[in-house]
């Protein structure tokens, strides 16, 4: 019963992916090694169509990883059990706001829960990385790093870095007028502007 | 009935209108809800928003459900809840639809190659904004390392992670709480 068991995966993420957004992104990437329904391509896809897209970033992924394994309804199935925990929680915690706010074993597990979210998140960044800067599978990824290294991918990165963080390389960059302004613009544009360097240099080979 | 349908559409256009979700929803939440619909208080609104932090689930989602129940019930936490996901969930399908059928195509594949690259620099980016706020001292710090090279290294489900890290969490400020006490 693959909705069922698109059900109970999304829950899973609904449940302890904590901090909201890019938080689903390293249970994704689990979900991709463990039940092969996308490739972890695929899903570097999908964190870009949510990003262009409106409504919070971890639906969109339910939305869509649903819709790749079980057609519309995989993607309503995959969403409800997304938000089936957060709505139980919530509805919970509802009644005993204030209890829940001052409670301070809560403050202290998310003490520890937060730098563990971010670095869930930096290994999955890194899992990206792999797939867009290097030329590889999955095996034997180490040795063959540096001969598979995308040269035009990494340049494409650091360039799209510097747009984004002016403010990183000193004061006299970051104080430029035009440089913060770009730097602000929302991701979409950062995204579109990566879409259309790979068309025009064939980034796919 | 008439107000379920209220709750419904307006949560419905609040998702169709955010890009991005979280903290970009709250400036329009403020208006509609606090100002339009006085459904909550801006206070209120921030306690939510706070809870949302700390509890599992999507910031957009829990506030949704919080507005809701607070003003028509449990039913109205669904019905609201509902809403805000609705636009999304129409809107990615007809885009899933539409990738499927044109992934093959050269210029797609070229354009995905590029926009993988920009999905790096724009999640590595989030990681170092994230980090600043939730690695603060030694004991984060360390928790912080040894998640991101045990999750490399160990193919285990990041729900396990999570659970000890939850844990250590309590007991490093136990800890801490105690030895401060003993000073």
């Amino acid at each position: 019963m693959i909705y069922l068991r698109l059900f109970y995966e999304f829950a899973k993420v609904g449940l302890f992916a904590v901090g909201g957004g890019l938080a689903t992104v390293p249970f994704l990437q689990d979900m991709a090694k463990h039940t092969g329904w996308f490739t972890t391509h695929q899903l570097a896809d999908m964190i870009a169509v949510s990003e262009c897209t409106p409504g919070p970033i971890g639906v969109n992924m339910a939305t869509y990883t649903g819709y790749t394994v079980g057609g519309p309804v995989g993607s309503a199935v995959a969403t409800l059990g997304l938000i089936f925990p957060s709505i139980v929680v919530i509805l919970i915690v509802a009644r005993i706001l204030k209890a829940f706010r001052d409670n301070k074993y809560v403050e202290w597990a998310f003490y520890g829960l937060r730098p563990a979210s971010t670095g869930l998140i930096a290994a999955a960044c890194l899992g990206v990385a792999k797939i867009a800067l290097f030329d590889t599978g999955e095996q034997a990824f180490l040795a063959n790093a540096l001969a598979n290294i995308r040269w035009n991918a990494v340049i494409l990165a650091l360039i799209l870095w510097f747009f984004m963080n002016p403010g990183m390389f000193g004061k006299k960059i970051g104080g430029n007028k035009v440089l913060k302004k770009i730097s602000g613009l929302h991701p979409i544009f950062f995204l579109a502007a990566a879409a259309i360097v790979g068309i025009v240099f064939r980034f796919a080979g | 009935m008439k107000e379920l349908l209220d709750l419904f559409l307006t949560f419905a256009r609040m998702g169709g209108l955010t890009f991005g979700g979280g903290y970009a929803m709250l400036p329009i939440l403020q208006k509609e809800v606090v100002e339009n619909k006085k459904w909550a208080t801006n206070e209120e609104l921030m306690d939510y928003y706070a809870i949302g932090q700390c509890t599992p689930g999507i910031i957009a989602v829990n506030t949704a459900t919080f507005i809701g129940s607070k003003n028509c019930g449990v039913i109205g936490g669904i019905v609201a809840t509902l809403g805000v996901v609705f636009p999304s969930v129409v809107m990615i399908t007809i885009i899933a639809a539409f990738i499927s059928n044109f992934a093959e195509l050269k210029i797609v594949q070229d354009a995905f190659t590029g926009i993988r690259v920009c999905v790096f620099v724009l999640i590595l980016k989030a990681v170092i904004k994230l980090g600043k706020t939730s690695v603060k001292d030694a004991v984060t710090l360390c928790l912080f390392v040894l998640v991101l090279f045990g999750s490399m290294i160990f193919d285990v489900s990041p729900v396990i992670f999570v659970l000890l890290a939850g844990a250590c969490g309590i007991l490093a400020q136990v800890f801490l709480q105690k030895g401060g006490a003993a000073k």
